[in-house]
């Protein structure tokens, strides 16, 4: 054999590896560069209103008076704890059905498949389905209708995820349980679910992301409240729809609001990530 | 009428071959689990004919041949493991005592219970090595905390673990070596006091040294437990076993007195494979 700097065939291999290192950089940069530049952006023009105190505690001002998002906050967080509370529990028992006893029948791969549709549906879809079903019926705005558009989101995710994570847990282990004498169900609390919990817990958390920005479907569900209130049955106020009506409008403090906004959102999203995986590293 | 023999001292087993006499059913040596007749299939696929063969009490027991023989698949059908694959099936009798496994339709739980199972990739649960032995326990015993550490102190200690984990009960099963993981999955099959120890190749992942110290945990088990082990190493075999059954292509070719099969097999085949000419 040639010493290394003269067998050819090596020496293209290590050009196409400098080439192809270099384009993934070069993706790498692109990906990064434009992150940057939305989070520097948001921070930009939404830091200062963030430092704000009565940001927090004031109301959704009219045009030209001074004021904060405190109900829109509130109706946020609100809609997102419904959401969650009435989609997560959906979810994982779903995909607990799919993975641990479905598995590859015709029901499963069906549900699978409608549950991959109901994945990719727009959003406003969404909003207007329950508009049909439950605001037009009961013929108003209401935070109930905003958070089951949000949950109906929160399913499919919560689904998918919970799917793919218990058939990530080996088979050896189940059979370990149920060796032992362990049923069927007791088997998939206390062994499959410790074993995906961390994988369960990031889809949860990824839906809880994606609908923490949602707009369309609250649009004609939650719709929007100027005051203050924490009645589900009224309409009820929330981040995305503020921001969007602040943001379309002509006024500069309405603006700077609206840029807070976002950047609330971002960092409280980042926030429960972070929060989350410090505590579920912290077990095995 | 219980024969010695002259060599070993050991009660004697009839060596049957395939072919010859009908079935051993006639061991000297109470049986612990008497398989008649057992078909074993996946799918459409039969892997295993017409299975007949006596387990002795306080025994330990292997089960050899070359890889897909169906030497695993017969020891699965000793605790039902099949029926968690709705596509696979057994036809024929297992009889434990006088249970017969293969038509238990309720409370399989139980029969499981009395058949502990350790296999091939040692499977800690994802939780504390306290918690792995206790989980077993928890299914069937409502004990005191008292009593529940108690417990898995003398499993651990029966599994030759105790000395090096007892500092550290509440780590993750995880954290231990391979071979400790396989020690602690046999101390967690132990803490439920199974009757019948089932072996699937527990020491094909595992450096000589672990290997070595789970052999010689498995002749000190036999004397409280039946043991079944399921081996690609037949010095294993040789060195563990009291009986041995050589398996080819889902028969049973030939069973009896490990001596008798490592050093005058009756048949052809197994001379074959003992002595390395074939498999």
């Amino acid at each position: 054999m040639n010493p290394p700097q003269l067998n050819p065939l090596y020496r293209a291999r290590k050009r196409q590896n400098v080439v192809l290192l270099f384009i993934s950089c070069l993706a790498l940069a692109f990906g990064l560069f434009w992150l940057i530049w939305i989070l520097g952006t948001l921070f930009y023009e939404g830091g200062a209103a963030l430092l704000r105190a009565q940001f927090y505690y004031r109301m959704t001002p009219p045009p030209g008076e001074d004021g904060g998002l405190a109900n829109a906050i509130a109706g946020s967080v609100l809609l997102l704890t419904a959401a969650t509370l009435i989609g997560t529990p959906a979810g994982i028992l779903a995909g607990t059905y799919l993975a641990e006893y479905g598995k590859k029948s015709w029901l499963a791969s069906a549900t699978r498949f409608l549950n991959d549709v109901l994945l990719s549906a727009p959003s406003i879809v969404i909003g207007l389905f329950v508009y049909s079903v439950y605001v037009a019926h009961v013929r108003h705005f209401s935070g109930w209708a905003g958070a089951i558009a949000l949950a109906l989101i929160v399913v499919p995710v919560v689904v998918r995820t919970t799917d793919d994570m218990l058939k990530l847990v080996p088979n050896s282990l189940r059979e370990a349980a149920v060796a032992l004498g362990c049923p069927t169900w007791k088997m998939i609390v206390l062994v499959s679910y410790r074993a995906a919990r961390t994988g369960i817990l990031t889809g949860v958390l990824l839906a809880l992301a994606r609908i923490s920005g949602e707009t369309a479907p609250l649009l004609f569900t939650a719709l929007n409240n100027q005051f203050w209130s924490l009645d589900l049955n009224r309409p009820m106020s929330n981040l995305p729809t503020v921001i969007f009506q602040f943001a379309m409008s002509p006024y500069a403090d309405w603006h700077r609001l609206a840029w807070g906004g976002a950047a609330l959102i971002t960092l409280a999203v980042l926030g429960l990530n972070i929060v989350a995986r410090v505590l579920f590293a912290k077990k095995d | 009428m219980a024969a010695l023999d002259s060599a070993t001292g050991r009660p004697l087993i009839r060596t049957t071959v395939r072919g010859g006499e009908p079935a051993p059913a006639a061991t000297e040596l109470p049986a612990k689990l008497r398989v008649r007749n057992l078909d074993f299939y996946y799918g459409g696929y039969q892997a295993l004919h017409g299975i007949t063969l006596d387990i002795p009490e306080n025994r330990v027991t292997a089960f050899i041949g070359p890889s897909g023989c169906g030497k695993s698949t017969l020891l699965r059908t000793f605790n039902r493991m099949y029926s968690l694959y709705p596509d696979q099936r057994a036809e024929g009798e297992v009889l434990l005592d006088s249970t017969n496994i293969v038509a238990v339709a309720r409370d399989l739980p139980l029969i499981r219970a009395k058949i502990g199972m350790v296999f091939q990739k040692p499977t800690p649960f994802p939780m504390s090595i306290y918690d792995n032995i206790a989980f077993g326990v928890r299914l069937f015993e409502r004990l005191t905390k008292r009593q529940m550490d108690e417990r898995v102190e003398w499993a651990l200690t029966r599994a030759a673990i105790w000395p090096e984990v007892r500092a550290k009960l509440d780590q993750s099963g995880n954290s231990l070596s391979g071979g400790q993981q396989q020690r602690l999955c046999i101390a967690r099959c132990i803490a439920i006091k199974p009757e019948v120890l089932l072996l699937d190749e527990p020491c094909s992942a595992l450096d000589p040294i672990s290997t070595a110290r789970i052999e010689e945990l498995i002749t000190e088990l036999k004397n409280d437990y039946t043991v079944v082990l399921v081996t690609h190493n037949m010095q294993q075999a040789a060195r563990v076993s009291d009986y041995t059954a050589y398996m080819y292509l889902g028969q049973l070719i030939e069973y009896g007195d490990a001596d008798t099969i490592f050093i005058k097999p009756q048949s052809k085949q197994t001379e074959d494979y003992i002595t390395g000419r074939f498999g």
